[in-house]
């Protein structure tokens, strides 16, 4: 669901800056446009602006500079009350002094609906997560993982088009997490809900979004599907805050059908994708998956460059083998291989030659 | 344990699992547990906590000895103060058991033989200086009382001098002391009273009645046993070298007109007895009764008698029908006249000024609370000093600051003048009235409302407001909805400090109360200081203590007291 369904989109930030102290900026040039009924995941590492961000949207604070648009509307005309965003907050800010039913009845009741429809609805939406039984319950008399629901729900009650999540489940063990993972967007889903998630767990993020917005110092580094950030980073911060990746330090020394012939700074050369390099003699850093390095020479193409390696230590991890390498003079590289019949189980010390498909080995900025 | 899975346990599977296992192995063989050496669990587990308590006391003794004997001993004195009443017995012991069978609604005075229970008393109380004290005590019951004991005091002596002077005129033996000391004492009594040396430092040998004497003239022998022990232990003279009171002489014929059996008597001074006994009949008497409406024509007055009788009780509720302006009469209790009611107006008047009090330090310190709350840290800090300033200041200088402020001349109405806000011949009356009062106590009493609002203001993640905004509230509801429950525990706590430290304010009230802006805390005070009343001074400290503690009930009722919170 990459595209919008109308064509519109329904939150944009456009060129979007903030700064708390006049000082520093902690969003520089934002811009992002979400259609309707996506789930887009907002990651990235702690202090990266995410929850800025969102706050911005909720209408908290306020843009230095640059326009939040809502439905078309500048967001800074409606005041937050009016913007129908549900909000799961950090540490879910359930009222205290309320029950959980009071808690859920309390956006209807601000709404000025009566009082059995209120009911209903409140019944509806704690069924919705399970948690039939204790509308009559206080906050504080709910575990971490049955207060999260209820924040969830208390954000749907109201039926709001676009929800914010900021981080909610955060503080959950990850069994409940990932139950929950499913939960939410299982029902952002079936409810058609614009969803804004944030999360600095790249697990999480992969699993549950239509889109991630990958943060860092204030910028969105790249902005894609799961799949396709996971396997074509745009830059080496994508590459390396996403998944496991092996990365080598080289120069281009020239660029060729869609190849780029890298030089490692040990000497050896391998063949890579150029993507954000153009012309011989630029640094470049290349990434290349642990599961995408083949040494079984067999399935590699006959003019692949190959790269002598030496078995450092060999993890038997059950659905796949986890193997520690030398290679050009870097003593981390990982490769893994599924954990098939036919595989060979490499044992330290030996000697062998890894090569890779070019398209899967990505020369990114230095 | 056996009881272990009625309040706890979540799991209510039936089935055989390990911890049902554990459970039904405890109730299997349902005795007590075991501890490791043999004695019950339940034992050695209060051993050990009573080993804790004991050391967690010894931390807290010294601070418990000093609450004790600062605060809790003086309470309780005060509690007894306000109903003890023993002075009246102590000092009217014969008076007061005379009276109990004198009807005080009758329109007659008591019988004469109260009146000569009254004439021992009061001179007996009058060698002890004790009847000035009793008179101011009954004064603030029946005004008049006080000088009338006075002027009884000064006068009884010579009642008893009437017969002293017969005996005298009839034989000089009964002028002499030592002659009484040998007729009535123990030969060796006698001997070591004469033997012992004033300045030797050693005790005076206490007087001991001759049981041979005391047979006869039972009377005598019991007042002049409280003339010698007043002698001995209470003047510390010699007894050897005193002449007996003039009461003894009147206890002497009233032994001899008893029909004493002088006849039976022969040890020291047999012969002046039996002389005084055939004499005695035709001694000059006194009547009592009248005698004391000589001294002053009160003593024939019901209301009097009437008081005395009311209160020769040990205790008394007296002191508290007082305080809530009632009276003790003869037939109980009742209202005093309209116009000295007084004291239930004052505990209305406090109670209602502590609320007004209580409320305007909520109005002017919530806000303050809320913004120093949410200011950040730096700033919040400088405020709160400003905040925490008057406690640093003399609470005299401050109150009295008050006083230039709002005087007619003063500050505040200058510059109401100045603006034409008030005219210069209306200037606002805002000392030595409730407005005073109110106005300097607000200010005063306002860091107490505020720092137990910002403790617990402080503690309210904003997040909650922005949660109820984005659920759709407008800035008012999430107010009212979502922050200010939260913080009804500060306005709890700040409310309850306000509200006692003020019900019981004196100092400030003192200065800008003037007379319509005083507490019952200033009446106490006078009480304690002037009028010496400390029994009534006692009772309106209980009363006021009871209101308080009622409030507090009230409160917990309503808002519980588990809902005030000083922070965190
Ligand atoms: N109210 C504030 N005043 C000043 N600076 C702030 C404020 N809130 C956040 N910041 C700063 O802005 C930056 C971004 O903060 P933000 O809360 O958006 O990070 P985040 O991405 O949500 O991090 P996390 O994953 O830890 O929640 C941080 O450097 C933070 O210190
Ligand atoms: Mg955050």
């Amino acid at each position: 669901m990459t595209t919008s369904s109308n064509g519109t989109a329904f939150v944009e930030f456009d060129r979007v800056q903030k700064s708390y102290d006049g000082e520093t900026l902690v969003v520089k040039d934002l811009n992002l446009s979400l259609p309707q009924g996506e789930f887009l995941t907002m990651l990235g590492p702690s202090g990266s602006g995410k929850t800025t961000c969102l706050m911005m949207l909720a209408g908290f604070e306020t843009a230095t500079h640059g326009d939040i648009r809502l439905d078309g509307k500048s967001i800074n005309n409606i005041p937050p009350h009016k913007r129908g965003i549900g909000m799961v907050f950090q540490n879910y800010a359930l009222f205290p002094h309320m029950t959980v039913a009071e808690n859920l009845s309390f956006p209807l009741e601000v709404r000025g609906m009566s009082k059995s429809d209120r009911e209903a609805k409140v019944k509806r939406a704690l069924d919705m997560v399970q948690m039939g039984d204790f509308g009559g319950r206080r906050p504080a008399q709910l575990s971490g993982g049955q207060q999260q629901r209820i924040a969830l729900s208390r954000a749907l009650v109201f039926e709001p088009e676009l929800v914010l999540m900021d981080e909610p489940l955060g503080a959950l063990d990850k069994q409940l997490r990932e139950t929950l993972q499913f939960e939410i967007t299982n029902l952002a889903h079936e409810l058609g809900i614009t969803t804004v998630y944030v999360t600095h767990d790249q697990t999480e993020a992969l699993t549950m979004s239509d889109r991630v917005a990958v943060f860092d110092d204030g910028r969105i580094q790249q902005l894609a599907p799961p799949d396709k950030l996971y396997e074509e980073p745009e830059n080496s911060f994508v590459a390396q805050f996403i998944g496991e990746n092996n990365t080598l330090l080289g120069t281009v020394k020239e660029i060729k059908d869609g190849i780029a012939l890298v030089e490692l700074d040990g000497g050896e050369v391998i063949d890579a994708k150029p993507i954000n390099v153009s012309q011989p003699g630029e640094r470049t850093r290349v990434s290349i998956r642990p599961e995408r390095v083949e040494y079984n020479k067999d399935r590699l193409s006959p003019d692949a460059h190959t790269l002598k390696a030496e078995v450092l230590e060999f993890i038997y991890m059950g659905d796949i083998f986890r193997t520690r390498l030398r290679v050009a003079g870097k003593d981390d590289f990982v490769v893994k291989t599924r954990n098939a019949p036919d595989q060979r189980r490499l044992k330290p010390g030996e000697t062998i030659e890894i090569g890779w498909l070019a398209q899967d080995c990505r020369a990114l900025d230095a | 344990m056996s009881n272990g899975s009625a309040t706890t346990g979540p799991d209510q599977i039936t089935g055989a699992t390990p911890d049902n296992a554990m459970r039904n192995a405890d109730r299997a063989d349902s005795g007590p547990m075991l501890a490791a050496d043999g004695t019950t669990l339940k034992s050695s587990l209060n051993r050990a906590l009573r080993r804790q308590k004991l050391r967690a006391l010894m931390l807290i003794a010294p601070l418990l000895i000093f609450v004790l004997l600062t605060f809790i001993a003086p309470i309780a004195d005060m509690l007894f103060r306000s109903v003890e009443n023993q002075i009246v017995s102590d000092t009217l012991p014969r008076t007061v058991a005379a009276l109990k069978d004198w009807d005080a609604d009758g329109e007659t005075l008591p019988e004469p033989a109260t009146f000569k229970a009254l004439y021992t008393d009061i001179f007996i109380a009058q060698e002890r200086k004790l009847h000035t004290r009793l008179g101011s005590r009954l004064n603030y019951e029946l005004t008049g009382v006080s000088s009338l004991f006075r002027k009884s005091g000064r006068k009884v002596e010579d009642m008893g001098e009437v017969y002293q002077d017969q005996f005298e005129d009839l034989n000089g033996y009964w002028k002499k002391g030592e002659n009484w000391n040998a007729l009535l004492g123990t030969p060796a009594w006698l001997e070591a009273q004469n033997a012992w040396e004033e300045d030797s430092g050693a005790a005076q040998p206490a007087f001991e009645p001759r049981p041979e004497i005391a047979a006869v003239l039972p009377q005598t022998t019991a007042t002049f046993e409280i003339f010698a022990d007043f002698v001995q232990n209470e003047d510390k003279d010699n007894l050897a070298k005193k002449d007996p009171w003039a009461l003894v002489y009147s206890a002497l014929y009233d032994d001899l007109t008893a029909g004493a059996d002088v006849a039976a008597y022969a040890g020291p001074g047999a012969t002046e007895l039996q002389e005084a006994a055939a004499a005695v009949s035709g001694f000059e008497t006194v009547d009592f009764p009248t005698a004391f409406e000589d001294i002053d024509e009160d003593w024939q007055s019901l209301d009097v008698w009437q008081t005395l009788k009311v209160y020769s009780p040990n205790f008394t509720s007296g002191y508290f029908l007082n305080s809530i302006d009632m009276q003790k009469t003869v037939d109980g209790p009742a209202l005093r006249p309209e116009n000295q009611r007084f004291y239930v107006m004052l505990f209305m008047r406090t109670l209602f000024m502590s609320l007004v009090i209580t409320g305007s330090c909520i109005l002017l310190g919530y806000p303050v609370g809320y913004i120093l709350a949410n200011l950040p840290a730096k700033t919040a800090n400088l405020l709160m000093i400003l905040v925490l300033l008057p406690f640093w200041t003399s609470l005299l200088v401050r109150t009295s600051a008050w006083k230039v402020m709002l005087q007619q001349q003063g500050v505040i109405n200058d510059t109401l003048v100045w603006l034409g806000i008030v005219a210069d011949d209306s200037r606002l009356a805002l000392i030595n009235n409730q407005t005073g009062t109110i106005i300097a106590m607000t200010h005063i009493l306002l860091p107490f409302m505020i720092l137990p609002l910002y403790s617990v203001m402080k503690t309210i993640p904003p997040s909650y407001v922005r949660a109820a905004k984005s659920l759709g509230a407008t800035n008012w509801t999430a107010f009212w909805r979502v922050y200010f429950p939260q913080s009804v525990p500060g306005i709890g706590a700040g409310s309850i400090l306000v509200f006692i430290l003020s019900i019981g304010y004196y100092i400030t009230p003192e200065i800008v109360g003037g007379r319509t802006g005083v507490f019952i805390s200033n009446q106490i005070a006078y009480h304690i200081s002037s009028s010496l009343n400390w029994g009534l001074a006692a009772a309106l400290g209980a009363i006021l203590l009871a209101v308080v503690l009622g409030l507090y009930w009230t409160y917990d009722k309503i808002v519980g007291i588990d809902n005030v919170k000083l922070g965190g």
